[in-house]
């Protein structure tokens, strides 16, 4: 298909998708259902996955021309890790019965999902972790404890990486698995956050069984999986073309036109902020269309980490221009796990509660130095620093 | 608008600047560079003639007056290719120069004076600025009398780029009727000019003082307050494009260097303070790019250009002062002598950033285009 031609297969179907089900009256998880059979889920997945088989670069066409129309999206923030990085990985890794079985309901929410990496031995370096995964007749048995674990208490379904080999190097004995997160030996904790809500939980794998079938890719190819999600991680993170001025900026701008101080100073230091803000939205359209003109190249990696440094500059800037006001928060903290994707209260959304999980941005999906380390050696070429891991059996590895 | 962005360059365009950068890699020559430093009027004259022959000089100008006819991207992609490699030539002054007679000037005007900017036989330059703090410069105090059918200037003009190159200034002035610019020949009588020693030694200032110079009623563009402005967002436009390429030579200036050097054992980009701050330079420039190229390809568009101008001179400026200053650390010693170039660049960074207007004023023009 010439480029002219996917670009009106893929209007037409947002025309019929929109006519047979007017946004207004119909049911989100209906309407989901019908995008993801229209192909108009992830456009560039395979007919039958979600998608018409086109250039990836209409994704922006179709979410600009939903949200147009008032169609629901929210199921990409409710399912954020299904569809912003599972989805990506199914897409690479999975075989065909896995990608029938799992995209449909992940993109409509009936089934959330949740990723299951870190571990309190295992951050930064994912690939220290211990957690076992030992074989028994087409069945793993997996003993264990991860952290972090974002929407784990609402989650059906678990992207978890395991040890399988303890006497390979670390990044050679892990393999990947998607465990279902009510089975039993799967027991769920929720971890309160600075923001007093819990988004993540403490997740304690005692002999929980999952079925060969539910492995992604190889054994002991579980790095490669687990690198495939982190890269569709951090381009969720800070990859997306959002709508100018949309986000915390746009808050940042309410906020001084509602509660400003009218200061010159603070309107050119949120000019500035806008701008750079703006510049990074305009990098992640750019590296869009490179992608898709197969040249990828700088502009695709520095999203996560301009994303993180700024929206944590954005944030605090807005509390600071709220004056005295900044030093309350709406509803205080009310310790209680998160539920996404319903109506997003004051507090949710208020300067304050931005400003707090804000700081989250540069350790979540990867540190600001990991990125910078990456950004370093794998796009500039930059030696990497000495390694004491390298090629030594996991079981030797100093860790704590 | 925005929705429809592109950023894609057509093959012609990436041809161009890599013709261009391979002259300006086989024609700059740095030890000449800081040579020209030390004097007033520094311009570069195998580069400047290079260009010429290539007809680059006029690039934006119509070919009816004997320019190349590019659009504004491809004064980006030229004005990119000279920052990387700060060349001493007045060609920002030129395209100040001929902006605004291409916005004010009638046919008749245009025809006469734009064929020998765009041939590089002459150097012209637009003199609006008087003081340090103008913000959008228009008559200032200098002023046009009419006197016996023509007019007669008065006024004193500073910052005014490339002055001790020039040989035509398009200065503004205000009549009874509103802003005009006059078209001066240097050599006219009554024009004074004196060079200022310049933070950036390769875009001499100058001082330009006009003491009851005569000006014929042909050379006067009345209703130019237009022309001034669409003259500022396109140096603004240059500027953004040479900011982006000056920067890239950091980045590579930096992790070539961070490669190579070896302390305690190692390369010094190995270490994370030093990896880092490449890695953060690396952000800057891509960001710098996309507004750069984002207001290179929206000035025709008034309503988008009302935000990418200002855009681009808010982050572009910072990236490159910043990226500048940090080439000169991860150098350490070597970067702070006369001997290397990066000082060439850190001085073009300031100084490109306070040309044109305050950074601050374009913060305050974004902040109205946007509603803030
Ligand atoms: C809100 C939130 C949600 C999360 N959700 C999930 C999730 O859903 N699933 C999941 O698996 N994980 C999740 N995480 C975990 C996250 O990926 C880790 O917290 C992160 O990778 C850092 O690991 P750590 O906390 O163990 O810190 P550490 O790795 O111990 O890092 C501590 C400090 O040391 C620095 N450091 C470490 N190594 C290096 C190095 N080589 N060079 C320089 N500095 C270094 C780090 O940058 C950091 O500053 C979440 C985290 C947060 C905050």
């Amino acid at each position: 298909m010439t480029g002219s031609d996917q670009a009106a297969l893929v209007a037409e179907t947002i025309d019929k998708l929109l006519a047979d089900n007017p946004p207004a009256t119909t049911e989100p998880k209906t309407f989901w259902g019908a995008q993801f059979d229209a192909g108009l889920a992830w456009v560039d997945y395979e007919p039958g996955d979600g998608g018409l088989g086109v250039s990836p670069k209409y994704r922006e066409l179709v979410s600009r021309r939903l949200n147009d129309a008032d169609a629901p999206m929210w199921n990409r923030m409710a399912n954020i890790i299904g569809i912003g990085m599972g989805a990506g990985v199914l897409a690479a890794h999975g075989t065909k019965e896995q990608r029938q079985r799992w995209l449909r309901p992940m993109f409509t929410v009936d089934e959330v999902w949740c990723q299951l990496f870190s571990e309190p031995g295992a951050g930064s370096d994912v690939a220290g972790l211990a957690t076992r995964a030992v074989k028994d007749g087409d069945e793993w048995i997996i003993n264990g404890q991860k952290v972090w674990t974002t929407l784990a208490h609402l989650s059906k379904w678990g992207m978890v990486v395991a040890r399988t080999d303890p006497d390979q190097p670390k990044h050679k004995g892990l393999t990947y698995f998607i465990v279902d997160m009510e089975s039993d030996g799967v027991d769920i904790r929720p971890l309160y956050q600075i923001t007093g809500e819990a988004e993540f939980n403490e997740v304690f794998f005692e002999d929980a069984r999952i079925p060969d079938s539910q492995r992604l890719d190889e054994v002991g190819e579980g790095w490669r999986v687990a690198m495939t999600t982190l890269m569709n991680e951090r381009v969720a993170i800070g990859g997306n073309t959002v709508p100018r001025g949309s986000g915390t900026i746009g808050v940042a701008v309410e906020t001084w036109k509602k509660s400003g101080s009218g200061e010159q100073s603070d309107r050119r230091e949120l000019a500035r902020l806008w701008g750079e803000v703006e510049a990074m939205r305009l990098t992640a359209m750019r590296a869009t269309e490179n992608m898709t003109a197969g040249v990828p190249g700088p502009e695709g990696s520095t999203g996560k980490l301009a994303w993180a440094d700024l929206n944590k500059e954005v944030t605090s800037f807005t509390v600071s221009m709220m004056g005295l006001e900044g030093a309350t928060i709406p509803e205080g903290y009310t310790l209680e796990p998160t539920v996404y994707g319903t109506r997003m209260t004051e507090r949710v959304l208020s300067p304050q509660r931005l400003f707090l999980r804000a700081r989250a941005n540069s350790i979540e999906g990867g540190t600001s130095e990991i990125m910078r380390n990456i950004l370093g050696e794998r796009v500039l070429g930059l030696p990497g620093e000495p390694r004491v891991d390298k090629n030594v059996p996991w079981k030797e590895v100093p860790r704590g | 608008m925005v929705d429809a962005i592109t950023f894609a360059k057509s093959d012609e365009q990436t041809m161009l600047g890599s013709t261009v950068r391979d002259f300006l890699e086989a024609t700059v020559d740095f030890d000449a560079v800081r040579e020209m430093s030390t004097t007033e009027d520094a311009m570069d004259a195998n580069v400047w003639n290079g260009l010429a022959e290539m007809g680059l000089i006029g690039l934006h100008i119509p070919e009816q007056y004997g320019g190349a006819g590019f659009g504004a991207t491809e004064v980006g992609v030229v004005f990119q290719e000279l920052g990387r490699k700060v060349a001493a030539v007045p060609l920002l002054s030129n395209v100040l120069a001929s902006t605004a007679i291409l916005s004010a000037g009638t046919d008749e005007q245009k025809s006469r004076f734009l064929p020998e900017i765009a041939s590089g036989e002459t150097v012209a330059t637009l003199a609006v600025y008087e003081g340090a703090h103008d913000r959008a410069p228009m008559a200032g105090e200098a002023s046009l009398m009419s006197r016996d059918g023509g007019w007669v200037l008065n006024g004193v003009k500073r910052y005014v780029t490339d002055a001790p190159n020039a040989g035509v200034f398009v200065v503004s002035a205000s009549t009874p009727d509103g802003v005009a610019l006059a078209v001066v020949p240097s050599d006219a009588s009554g024009v004074l000019v004196a060079a200022t020693n310049s933070l950036d030694a390769t875009r001499p200032l100058g001082e330009v003082t006009f003491n009851e110079v005569s000006v014929n009623s042909d050379d006067v563009m009345a209703d130019a307050s237009g022309a001034i402005a669409a003259a500022m967002d396109m140096g603004v436009v240059c500027l953004a494009a040479e900011q982006v390429g000056g920067a890239q030579w950091c980045l590579e200036t930096s992790v070539e260097y961070a490669k190579n050097r070896y302390q305690f054992g190692r390369a010094i980009g190995s270490f994370q303070a030093i990896k880092h701050l490449c890695a953060d330079m690396l952000v800057a420039v891509e960001h710098s790019r996309s507004v750069a190229w984002h207001a290179s390809a929206t000035i025709e568009d008034a309503k988008e250009s009302a935000i990418a101008v200002p855009l681009a001179r808010s982050v572009c400026s910072d990236a490159y002062v910043k990226a500048a200053g940090d080439t000169i650390q991860i150098l350490g010693g070597i970067g702070f002598t006369w001997e290397h170039e990066a000082h060439l660049y850190f001085k073009r960074a300031k100084s490109t950033s306070l040309l044109l207007g305050s950074v601050d004023s374009y913060r305050d023009r974004l902040a109205d285009a946007v509603g803030i």
